[in-house]
């Protein structure tokens, strides 16, 4: 008993820790907002590896995502006659939740576990005891510009998406379905409000964008410095970035529409 | 690479651009050129703010703002009509009607022949509430037994 009472009480000062550990992480990352600014070429190349790279899988399902929704929405909406509003049922889903939470998702998959291995592999190889060793802080010279890609890529790879959800829908609902065009359109730009859902969508990316990248960087960061540390720092990271992108999306859509 | 990185930071920017512009009514937001007028109804239904004003069903304008008046007890609803409509005669009508059976509602305004038009801050006197579906069924079935017991 006592020994469960131990155990339980270890780990959660280990998660405790941890937090800690994350907050003042991030903290020492945004003092190195300055200098990574002095030298823009690094976190291009991390916008490069990060967004550019992350761009065809956005791509590719933003599409898939629209055609799909286009088709489920309007079996749905064709049983109450209103067809016709499958562009703002379309708009609405994509600009308010899936664009900013699929593309954050499937982020987390593709370029969150990469700077996870990618850091924690830099650790492994005692090559941030090197830099260190150099006078180069490495949370400045590597987490900072991976961070700060991060952020700036979600939101907009979370654009393009959305994007590219709306077109999907269009070519499947006036291509395959028979849905008038101009009133997809038309319906859609007057239901959708560019404050209450693309800019609100917006911020959440840009929220996700900095929990992925924060998550990411810091859980490579912080690994073991063992193969199995960093195989296991880069499960953690998918996993806690989708746990807190579903969570922190629900938070932010009970604060964003009533 | 910069290339490729500047490529894909205006494409995001071009679908935020085209999101903002063809997604969404951005319009909305060049309301500045409006005047705005006032109309009381004693029941706004479910009407809501930013829905359109239509003259002839063609769209002039938008609800800016609903309050209460707590001395008239009635919705103070404050259109917004577009600066190229401001020949209205000041005796127009505005009604609470609704798009389709199950749409959205709209204020529905209906010209009258007064010469002197309305202007910024007037009131229009004649209002026609929405209709609440309750109290019509309330009605007709208030009338149907009425109508059985003789």
């Amino acid at each position: 008993m006592t020994a469960v009472l131990q155990r339980m009480g270890a780990s959660t000062l280990a998660v405790l820790a941890t937090l800690g550990r994350a907050t003042l992480f991030f903290l020492r990352v945004l003092l190195g907002v300055g200098e990574m600014l002095r030298r823009p070429g690094l976190l291009l190349r991390e916008i490069y590896s990060v967004g550019v790279l992350t761009l065809v899988i956005i791509l590719v399902s933003g599409l898939f995502v629209g055609m799909v929704l286009g088709l489920q929405g309007y079996y749905t909406l064709v049983d109450f006659g209103a067809e016709q509003s499958l562009g703002v049922l379309v708009a609405l889903s994509l600009t308010r939740e899936l664009g900013p939470v699929v593309t954050a998702l499937l982020f987390a998959g593709r370029a969150g576990s990469a700077l996870t291995a990618e850091i924690g592999l830099m650790k492994a190889t005692e090559q941030l005891s090197g830099m260190e060793m150099m006078a180069v802080d490495p949370e400045r010279r590597i987490c900072a510009p991976r961070l700060f890609a991060a952020l700036i890529s979600l939101p907009l790879l979370a654009m393009i998406f959305t994007l590219l959800g709306i077109i999907g829908a269009y070519l499947v609902g006036t291509a395959m379905l028979g849905i008038d065009g101009g009133s997809f359109w038309s319906q859609m730009q007057a239901q959708v409000s560019f404050v209450d859902d693309v800019l609100n969508g917006l911020i959440k990316s840009v929220l996700f964008g900095l929990a992925a990248g924060w998550i990411a960087v810091f859980n490579g960061y912080d690994c073991l410095p063992t193969s199995h540390g960093v195989s296991r720092a880069t499960t953690r990271t998918v996993v806690v970035t989708s746990l807190v992108v579903l969570g922190l999306d629900f938070v932010l859509t009970a604060l964003m529409f009533d | 690479m910069e290339i490729t990185v500047g490529a894909f930071v205006a494409a995001g920017l071009a679908a935020l651009f085209v999101l903002a512009m063809q997604v969404s009514n951005i319009t909305a937001f060049q309301r500045a050129d409006g005047y705005n007028v006032y109309a009381y109804f004693q029941n706004v239904g479910g009407l809501r703010e930013r829905a359109p004003v239509n003259l002839g069903g063609v769209q002039i304008g938008r609800v800016e703002a609903i309050t209460l008046d707590a001395a008239r007890f009635e919705a103070r609803v404050t259109l917004n009509i577009d600066r190229q409509f401001n020949d209205l005669p000041s005796d127009t009508a505005a009604s609470i009607r609704t798009s389709g059976l199950l749409g959205e509602q709209y204020v529905s305004l209906e010209p009258g022949g007064m010469p002197d038009s309305l202007a910024e801050g007037d009131e229009i006197t004649l209002t026609r509430s929405a209709l609440v579906l309750e109290d019509i069924v309330g009605q007709f079935l208030y009338n149907q037994s009425a109508g059985g017991e003789d």
